[in-house]
């Protein structure tokens, strides 16, 4: 029974990340690629913050009366990975747009046999 | 206690993540993926990062949300079946995730205090980060001082992430004569936005001055303050908007934040420190690195806000070219 | 002790509140009456919580900060609903007594 509370934390993370790999690698439409990809990311969040946290432990923010803190580092690598992560979304999205007003379509299989139109 | 909530959230969250595969309608996807977004930031909280919680409440569920459904609106609503064989991709996840859990038996147990992971840096952060920084919110000194270098990279990515969809996407042109195009017909948005608006605006300042004491930073303040100009663009319409927040000063003033962080570090130079070392900044070390971190909160929120607003900028102004076309 | 009694009745009506909500947006039949059973989890059901939570603290800053938080629910919660109503009508959604009674004259 420890043995599942200590580890379902990181097998659920497994899990979604596996669910964001298959949208990224089997999804047709290349915005459900992207929102695949977020899901990945946020798994790996999710991993980093599991980690960082310490049983009975409070916010890593100092207040009178508590003495055991999580680890604020996973945290901070956490807070700007997450800034980061939607301003690269928004760079792929942006690409998004572009292929489809180059091509006229954002399906995988139909324009990877269409002629580039640039 | 916090371990049962933690698994039912997860569990929610997996079962989301497995209606995102199966959905064809996009427009429900991106819906589903702010739930997501929104129910990993409980998770966050209740693993005590009440920091990262709120930035992805804020950049997660909003910004994302905002920018995928602008895409949507220019690349249609609907994915089409594909050809593609089902098998192999799940042959693939499938032995990738084996061997994903296969690997995370090695790891040690979650929550344990005598992990690795707390044994290295993270006590002196605990420990000594209040005496010597001076501040009760440790991610806060850990972000802006100890970890300062790559913050500093971090706002860079940000810029220049910004500077990528500028470049493929382009900014729209500030419209002298202003056309009405907001939701005219809709009294009670435009009434309650308006009373919104600069509360947000307000709140986006209170996180920003006072990240230092408690969750908050330039980091999520730039969002919200990003968040409050994007509801004034989507309820009184684009034109509007860059009316009050020209593009032109958001390009200048995303360079500025970058300025002002870079420009803090080489200060601490002159003043004999090393680079992003704020104790030379004032006569007191502490009071220095309280100053310091002010400056560079400063900096990381001005990059954010305006990046942020620029990217919504370029892709709302591409559904305004293709709604005239 | 009365105050925590208090506080848990508060929280716990506030749970029903929510959880009759989420039945009614399974449960009923088209998209206005499903906006209305989500609705009175944003309104009622967050008005309760709220008070519980804050007949919990010592009245000091951080009731002061669970009551913006109140006024804010309240400003955006129904604004929110009204939005996807309205629009739902702009998009052309009939009620169910309009789709029951085709016949009728469409005045909007």
């Amino acid at each position: 029974m420890s043995f599942i509370v200590d580890y379902y934390n990181y097998w659920i993370v497994v899990f979604l990340m596996m669910a964001g790999f298959y949208i990224v690698i089997s999804a047709n439409n290349l915005v459900k690629k992207i929102v695949g990809l977020n899901i990945f990311q946020t798994s790996v969040f999710m991993m980093y913050i599991s980690i960082g946290k310490v049983s009975g432990g409070s916010a890593p923010i100092v207040a009178e009366g508590i003495t055991t803190y999580s680890n604020p580092l996973p945290h901070v690598l956490i807070l700007t990975a997450i800034v980061v992560g939607v301003a690269t979304t928004a760079v792929g999205l942006a690409l998004v747009v572009r292929i489809k007003r180059a091509y006229g379509t954002v399906e995988e299989n139909e324009f990877e046999d269409k002629e580039d139109l640039i | 206690m916090a371990e049962f909530i933690d698994l039912v959230l997860l569990g929610m969250l997996a079962i989301t993540a497995l209606r995102v595969i199966f959905l064809k309608d996009l427009f429900a996807v991106v819906m589903l993926f702010g739930i997501y977004s929104f129910l990993s930031a409980l998770i966050f909280v209740n693993l005590d990062a009440v920091d990262v919680a709120f930035t992805e409440a804020s950049v997660g569920a909003g910004i994302s949300t905002v920018l995928m459904l602008g895409t949507l609106a220019l690349t249609g609503r609907k994915e089409k079946t594909s050809n593609h064989p089902a098998l192999l991709p799940l042959l693939v996840v499938g032995v990738t995730g084996a061997a994903l859990i296969y690997g995370s038996l090695d790891m040690p147990p979650f929550g344990d205090p005598n992990n690795p992971a707390h044994q290295h840096v993270a006590p002196r952060y605990i420990e000594d980060s209040p005496q010597e920084i001076g501040l009760p919110n440790m991610v806060t000194s850990v972000l802006a001082s100890y970890r300062a270098f790559d913050t500093l990279g971090e706002t860079a990515v940000v810029f220049a992430a910004a500077i990528g969809v500028l470049s493929l996407l382009g900014l729209p042109k500030r419209d002298r004569q202003a056309i009405e195009s907001g939701l005219k017909s809709h009294l009670v948005l435009r009434v309650v936005a308006k009373l919104i608006i600069p509360l947000t605006i307000l709140f986006a300042l209170y996180v920003q001055f006072h990240g230092d004491y408690g969750p908050g930073g330039g980091f999520q303040a730039g969002v919200i303050a990003a968040a409050a100009i994007i509801l004034y663009a989507l309820v009184l319409g684009l034109p509007m908007a860059t009316h009050v927040v020209q593009p032109a000063l958001l390009k200048t003033l995303a360079a500025l934040g970058v300025l002002i962080y870079a420009g803090t570090g080489v200060a601490n130079f002159f003043l004999g420190g090393n680079f992003l070392d704020y104790n030379m900044l004032a006569s007191d070390p502490v009071a220095g690195q309280h100053i310091g971190i002010i400056l560079i909160e400063l900096g990381v929120g001005i990059t954010v806000f305006a990046a942020m607003l620029s990217i919504f900028y370029a892709f709302a102004g591409q559904a305004e070219r293709t709604n005239i076309q | 002790m009365i105050l925590e009694t208090l506080s848990t009745l508060f929280l716990v009506l506030g749970a029903f509140f929510s959880f009759t909500g989420v039945i009614g947006l399974f449960k009923f039949p088209d998209f206005f009456t499903r906006v209305h059973a989500a609705s009175v989890t944003d309104s009622i059901a967050t008005i309760l919580i709220i008070f519980g939570l804050i007949l919990r603290t010592d009245f000091g800053l951080v009731a002061v900060k669970l009551l913006f938080i109140l006024i804010f629910m309240l400003l955006t919660s129904p604004t929110a609903s009204h939005a996807l109503a309205k629009s739902a009508r702009h998009g052309g959604l009939l009620t169910l007594a309009e789709t029951r009674a085709p016949k009728k004259e469409d005045n909007d």
